[in-house]
């Protein structure tokens, strides 16, 4: 009884996250290889770096990062810089946050988030990686999920790429066709061209080359702390395993001489 | 306490004498612990101290949450994020109460299906489950509200979907609803309302959970052969059963670790495989998600609400013999609180004398059903309301009902059940006797002897 409840809770588990993911209803996702995924994935300090250059010179144009605190940029498992290197990026990038006490836009301190950026409607970005899906099904049984990962980094640098080039005018405004985005059309224009930005560490700024890293850049925005969680994990399953094998040790020895009376009273008693 | 005969506390030095006289909690304590348990109790009896961890557990951690939470509609999302960033372990917290809700229901699932199957439902047990029952319906309550309070897509669209619910009742339904959310639609007000109920709650919950132990201590633990413990001494009845500490502590230690093991892999490796993306995005009255869908542990409800549209027949015949006070959406919100409602009723539907189903040949098979249909309507609970889904769902919960309804109270009359040991301990004996690990030796070839 109870094994076959064990195996339809698993199964369940699995079936019902389908909820989560039925309605990410995304069109193409390439599944892309990030270095993060699986428990033992770790960030590619490289890769979010080029991702931060390209959401400064690119992204931030249009969308703001309003939950992610400057300061995070020198956290340990994610960018890692200084705290100089955090300082110098504020300055050259001349990044401005309103102060509601001044009633005036000011230079930023690490301890600032990034700015608020609403002018065009563009979405914010900061959990963007954890707000979308790149895979489902199927027939909501969340089984690719539970294979491929939820998605969300797949997503992002999927739909940077999947522009066909075709613009069509709805209502008297631009649109422009995705593969990836659900219903196919999307207000954003295609984003990134090749060379784009120029790379500090030589790597060849193919808009493939461009999405992949800032959607890895922006995985680590959405879940800043995803090294130190995995690492929680590790942590407690090693030692829940051994706890629970001396429990199971523990508790066969307790249990040992019952069974051994429950062996020998036929012929004794 | 308790009608199995056994050892009680005494008292023996000074200190301990002078406080018994005075306040007996040290034997009440002795007496809980050391409660005669059936020796037979196989591992689906485990739920029970894992669903007592998750409560602590989910207090906890929701007591060092809303230290760093602020409930307004214009805060509430920032400052989820503000506890995932910037609060030293929020991201850890915060994570681990998100995934011990899903720990909680799997858990109470689990439980009630346990005594679903081997019929802990029956005399004397009747007021356990009903509170069981209670605090089953207090935990859906808690959950719905705690999943509203970080404010994101799907905590606004679910909240105003099932606060909608109460809008169906008929002509006091929308000052219900007006007055559950504190205005005209779901807000501040509700977002209040919600924090301040999401904390009392469970400690309702808690005192039920004493409530609950209180009236299993009573009655005694069933067991899964459903055979009562031997009460006429204590002789007999030590023969049937063991203390609960440490036989049972260690052995349900040992299993809510394993579980942990499972859960903190989720918690470190997939902590939102189970929750919704949408709610990564932050409520907005103007955007209607495409699909809103309750967390997984409400799917086979909300699949039963949603079965009962306005082309099914008895909902037309509901319709038509009320006048159109009862409509397709009220008939859906009946049917939805009905289901739990006759599962409450399952110890005075099921008429069979048998408690335990393993010794029930018919009784297992339509269990089994029930099980499947189970996941199968948490399945299409989650599918979009088109195509064959909805007839998916109609069937899954007609079969709910009649599980209760019919195949319960029928299965007693018809049904042959098989021979049942006569005691306890011929039942553990016969696991753990003499052909134990013997391959080929049936169990015709034992030759139990319990009253010699």
């Amino acid at each position: 009884m109870f094994r076959k409840l064990a195996i339809s809770a698993v199964a369940a588990l699995a079936l019902t996250s389908g909820a989560a993911h039925a309605a990410g209803g995304a069109g193409e996702v390439t599944n892309y290889d990030f270095s993060f995924e699986g428990p033992f994935g770790t960030f590619d300090q490289d890769q979010l770096q080029r991702g931060l250059q390209v959401y400064t010179e690119i992204c931030s144009g249009c969308h703001g990062l309003q939950y992610v605190p400057l300061r995070t940029l020198s956290d340990e498992g994610g960018i890692g810089w200084t705290e100089e290197e955090v300082l110098a990026y504020i300055d050259q990038n001349f990044i401005e946050v309103y102060d509601e006490d001044l009633q005036d836009w000011r230079l930023a301190i690490p301890n600032d988030n990034f700015p608020v950026n609403d002018g065009v409607g563009a979405p914010d970005l900061s959990l963007m990686a954890k707000a979308r899906t790149g895979f489902s099904g199927p027939y909501g049984l969340a089984i690719n999920p539970l294979i491929n990962g939820i998605g969300g980094p797949e997503y992002i640098a999927s739909l940077l790429t999947h522009y066909t080039g075709e613009e069509v005018e709805q209502y008297g405004s631009f649109l422009y066709v995705n593969e990836t985005m659900e219903g196919g059309l999307i207000s954003m224009a295609p984003p990134l061209w090749d060379d784009a930005v120029e790379y500090a560490d030589g790597t060849p700024a193919t808009v493939d080359q461009m999405a992949q890293d800032v959607a890895a850049f922006l995985m680590w925005t959405a879940e800043p702390h995803m090294m130190a969680r995995k690492q929680m994990g590790f942590l407690a399953v090693i030692v829940l395993g051994i706890f629970s094998v001396l429990l199971y040790l523990t508790n066969k020895r307790l249990w040992a001489p019952v069974k051994a009376r429950a062996k020998g009273q036929q012929p004794a008693e | 306490m308790g009608g199995i005969p056994h050892d009680h506390y005494e008292p023996n030095s000074r200190g301990e004498k002078w406080l018994h006289r005075r306040l007996p909690i040290v034997g009440l304590m002795y007496d809980t612990l050391m409660i005669p348990t059936p020796k037979n109790l196989n591992w689906m009896w485990i739920w029970g101290i894992v669903l007592v961890f998750c409560l602590v557990m989910q207090i906890a951690t929701g007591v060092l949450l809303v230290m760093h939470y602020t409930p307004h509609v214009d805060m509430a999302f920032a400052s989820v994020e503000h506890i995932m960033r910037n609060v030293n372990g929020g991201w850890a917290i915060r994570y681990i109460h998100q995934n011990g809700a899903s720990l909680f229901f799997i858990a109470v699932y689990l439980h009630i299906f346990r005594g679903l199957y081997y019929g802990s439902y029956k005399a004397p047990r009747e007021v356990t489950w009903i509170i069981g029952m209670l605090i089953y319906v207090l935990m859906m309550g808690t959950a719905f509200m705690g999943y509203v309070l970080p404010w994101g897509q799907m905590s606004f669209w679910g909240a105003t979907v099932i606060t909608g619910l109460f809008g169906a009742i008929p002509f006091i339904g929308e000052g219900i609803q007006t007055w559950l959310l504190g205005g005209p639609a779901v807000d501040n007000a509700t977002l209040n309302r919600f924090l301040s109920l999401h904390y009392l709650l469970p400690f309702l919950i808690l005192g039920l959970v004493i409530v609950h132990v209180w009236a299993f201590h009573t009655t005694g633990n069933n067991n899964p052969t459903g055979v009562e413990v031997r009460r006429t001494s204590k002789a007999e009845a030590e023969k049937d059963t063991l203390p609960f500490w440490p036989y049972f502590v260690i052995k349900d230690l040992f299993a809510l670790v394993v579980i942990l093991v499972a859960f903190f892999a989720v918690v470190g490796f997939m902590p939102n495989f189970l929750g919704h993306p949408d709610n990564y995005i932050e409520a907005n009255p103007l955007a209607t998600p495409a699909h809103i869908v309750p967390e997984w542990y409400f799917l086979p409800f909300y699949a039963i609400l949603r079965a009962f549209d306005q082309e099914v027949w008895v909902v037309i015949a509901a319709n038509f013999l009320t006048g159109g006070i009862v409509d397709a959406k009220f008939f859906g919100v009946v049917a939805m609180f009905g289901a739990i409602v006759v599962m409450a009723l399952a110890p005075w539907l099921d008429t069979s004398s048998v408690r335990s189903g393993r010794y029930r040949p018919m009784f297992k098979m339509w269990f089994w059903v029930f099980i499947v249909n189970f996941f199968v309507l948490m399945w299409v609970g989650a599918r979009p309301a088109e195509g064959i889904y909805p007839y998916i769902a109609l069937i899954g919960s007609t079969y709910w009902f009649a599980y209760f309804l019919v195949i319960l109270p029928l299965l007693g009359v018809i049904e042959k059940p098989l021979p049942q040991p006569s005691t306890i301990e011929e039942d553990f004996n016969d696991h753990y006797g003499g052909d134990h690990g013997t391959p080929g030796s049936g169990s015709a070839a034992k030759a139990p002897t319990p009253a010699e």
